[in-house]
């Protein structure tokens, strides 16, 4: 905003520098300034003999303090956990189906059983618990259990798994292979049939015929109705849920060849804490019973 | 480019002490008011008081870190909320704008905190150790027990203002008079004792020590005022045509400068105003006064040195008087800025008569957008939050409206209803079912409206979200 240029010659001299006739002016650093740089250096020497600074050839300098990044988030994490010892203690001391109804250990469990299934179960049922649909990767969000859905049963299916080899307490059945035992056309009346008992369009035919199969065939473990038995985690055939998919193809493979679904047991990789507080956030997804 | 001088003077400076005189006038009074008011308001906020019902804090003006809360009088303002503190944020800029584009640095000269308790500062100065003359002396001379007595009591009572003003720093983020008695029983939290340090320090050293420093060096307005400007801004000048030559007023052909320095005397910021308008200005007019007490004691008539605009010099250089103020204050520019300073500010007021004391934000669950349920039905998941400004825990009653049939409930509730803590916020997850074959489980969305309503006082309200189908 000056409105003249600098009448009298500057005091200060130039540097020399000069540019298309514009000269740099040699105004001095105030001596604050300066000061602070100083400061500034001082601060770093006695940063670099405390904390670790100088690289050496297999790690830098320790530094007087002993501080390390790697000790601070150690003891970050054993805080937390010491912090949290009491509410975990009061988690695996509780009676499951008592959960529910104390808020706090409640909130605590849905939250930690949240992290731990993103970490260690999203990998097969998605990271919203929806499972892989048609591709036998169970919806937990559902209300159809094939081995129950109290968080009792959960809570059994978590620890143990299903149909592994690593857990002596494995859920285990199997279904056996029917085409070693039936001929294709027995299949596809048997297709059919199942079909009719869940509501979807059928030959009636093929069906009817179907129908004395599945009674020589299926209902020791799906039951005269077809309605499934979570003792044998064999599914309900008459609702609208599908495991590996309920279309002629599928059908027709799964009687065939069978399936054999198969869930880790998570009782050596997480604490009690961690299995239950996983069982509650999935009783919790909304299909809970 | 010539190498540069072979003796180059020292790069470092060191500060040029200054020593403002005491001035009177109308201006300088003008000051003191400013002065009186800025602090007034600074120190006694933090003890007005403002009734809000149970459960809450009576201070009329509370920056609530521990609990995210900001109360102002009638107002609260919760985190999700915080455009209010963006928008008033963005008024005090165009507000800077306008009043930079009009009247230049005025906010530097006459509101800034550095200005104010710097002019406070050497209030008290000119108290302890006497006016520009006495205090030049005790600059100059070495140190006895006199200097070192008057130096003390000037530091000390500079410490008790800074004390001060850092302490009342903290009661804007506590109740005040619990944190005072915490204070005084030596019982406060290490972060009100950390905070009163820090602004202690400051005060006394930007105050007593850095003063004109922290506007030449340290602050951008200064650079960035420059944008604001222009050849209407009015701003201190000093009419060169009128006073120069300067010397003796008995000499006929000489101006009316008689070259006192009076101008130059009472700068806080240790310039000539008589060599135009410089960053180290502040426009704090003291130099006005200054001048004018001179010109009076001459016989001249006042503003020699004055409120003008670069178009005025041009005008006055020709013969013709000076412009009207308005017509300097009222040009487009201005007119902008005063218009978008009045927009945002009716925006806010809008926004904050449209304020519920419920807040309902739904989050629909995206993954997976739906669930097929063993009879078929089709079920979608809601996240609401439900937010409570009562003080009291309040009942809400969550409902939905749509023109299908769908069926509403609550995880971990049988009934519809769900009770929020006062003053607090809960998160609600909500399912809505679509029947088997239904027209909402086939189509791909369904239109929905979710209803908050509290059964106390039936305060209600809603948000509208869509419910998806299978959509095949």
């Amino acid at each position: 905003m000056s409105r003249r240029p600098a009448q009298k010659p500057p005091e200060v001299g130039t540097t020399g520098h000069q540019w298309d006739g514009i000269e740099e002016l040699n105004n001095p650093l105030p001596r604050w300034w300066l000061w602070t740089f100083y400061a500034c250096i001082a601060f770093a020497l006695v940063y670099s003999v405390l904390y670790p600074a100088w690289p050496m050839i297999s790690r830098a300098t320790p530094g007087l303090l002993g501080y390390s990044t790697r000790g601070a988030v150690a003891a970050e994490i054993q805080a937390f956990a010491d912090a949290n010892a009491p509410i975990r203690a009061q988690l695996v001391a509780a009676d499951l189906s008592e959960i529910a109804d104390k808020p706090k250990l409640n909130e605590y469990a849905t939250n930690v059983g949240a992290s731990v299934f993103r970490t260690w179960c999203a990998q097969c049922h998605g990271s919203g618990a929806a499972g892989v649909q048609a591709a036998g990767y169970p919806n937990l969000l559902d209300d159809d259990w094939l081995w129950g859905g109290d968080i009792a049963s959960i809570h059994t299916t978590i620890t143990n798994g299903i149909r592994n080899t690593t857990g002596s307490d494995a859920r285990y059945s199997e279904m056996p292979k029917f085409g070693e035992i039936l001929t294709g056309d027995e299949i596809a009346q048997l297709v059919q049939y199942v079909r009719s008992i869940s509501g979807q369009s059928n030959d009636a035919v093929l069906a009817a015929s179907g129908a004395a199969l599945f009674a020589d065939n299926c209902v020791a473990c799906h039951g005269e109705a077809g309605l499934g038995n979570r003792d044998l985690g064999a599914p309900n055939l008459t609702d609208a849920i599908w495991l590996y998919g309920g279309d002629v193809t599928a059908l027709t493979h799964t009687i065939t060849y069978a399936r054999f679904g198969v869930m880790p047991n998570w009782s050596p990789r997480l604490s009690e804490a961690d299995i239950r507080s996983v069982a509650v956030y999935v009783h919790g997804l909304g299909g809970g019973e | 480019m010539s190498s540069p001088d072979t003796h180059p003077p020292s790069l470092y400076a060191a500060r040029e002490p200054i020593f403002p005189r005491r001035v009177k006038g109308w201006f300088r009074t003008l000051k003191w008011w400013i002065m009186g008011l800025t602090l007034g308001i600074y120190y006694i906020t933090p003890w007005l008081r403002w009734d809000r019902g149970p459960n809450l804090p009576d201070q009329a003006v509370l920056i609530d870190l521990g609990g995210r809360r900001f109360f102002f009088f009638m107002i609260e303002i919760w985190p999700h909320e915080f455009y209010f503190v963006a928008g008033l944020l963005i008024m005090a800029g165009l507000g800077l704008f306008l009043f930079t584009s009009a009247l230049g640095r005025v906010w530097c000269g006459y509101a800034c905190p550095q200005t104010v308790w710097t002019d406070l500062f050497i209030l008290v100065e000119r108290w302890v150790e006497g006016d520009r003359n006495a205090r030049l002396r005790l600059h100059r001379q070495s140190w006895n027990w006199a200097k070192a007595r008057k130096r003390a009591l000037k530091w000390t009572a500079w410490l008790l203002i800074a004390v001060a003003t850092g302490g009342a720093w903290v009661f804007y983020v506590a109740d005040a008079p619990g944190l005072l008695r915490d204070l005084v029983t030596l019982q406060a939290h290490p972060a009100a004792w950390l905070t009163i340090a820090g602004l202690t320090a400051t005060t006394f050293v930007f105050g007593g020590f850095m003063r004109e420093q922290i506007c030449i060096y340290a602050c951008p307005w200064p650079r960035i005022q420059a944008a604001m400007m222009d050849e209407d801004t009015i701003t201190v000048a000093y009419r060169e045509w009128r006073g120069e030559p300067r010397g003796n007023a008995s000499v006929t052909d000489s101006g009316d400068c008689i070259d006192c320095m009076a101008c130059v005397n009472v700068c806080p910021t240790g310039i000539d105003i008589r060599d135009g308008q410089q960053l180290a200005c502040i426009t704090c007019a003291l130099c006005i006064d200054a001048c004018d007490d001179t010109m009076a004691k001459i016989g001249k008539p006042r503003g020699l040195i004055d409120y003008l605009a670069l178009t005025d010099e041009v005008l006055e250089r020709s013969g013709s008087p000076q412009r009207a103020i308005w017509k300097h204050i009222l040009r487009p520019r201005t007119i902008l800025y005063t218009a978008l300073w009045s927009a945002v500010g009716v925006g806010l007021v809008l926004a904050l008569f449209l304020q519920s004391d419920i807040g309902l934000h739904v989050t629909p669950l995206r993954n997976p957008i739906l669930v097929t349920l063993s009879d078929g039905s089709i079920r979608n998941t809601y996240d609401l939050r439900l937010l409570n400004k009562h003080g009291e825990p309040r009942t809400f009653r969550i409902s939905l409206t749509s023109d299908q049939p769908l069926e509403l409930s609550l995880e971990g509730h049988v009934s519809q209803t769900v009770t929020v803590p006062g003053n607090a916020t809960t998160t609600q997850r909500v399912y809505v079912v679509a029947p088997s074959g239904s027209e909402a489980a086939g189509k791909d969305r369904t239109d929905l409206r979710l209803w908050v309503e509290d059964l106390g006082n039936n305060d209600r309200i809603h948000a509208d979200t869509i419910f998806n189908g299978k959509g095949d």
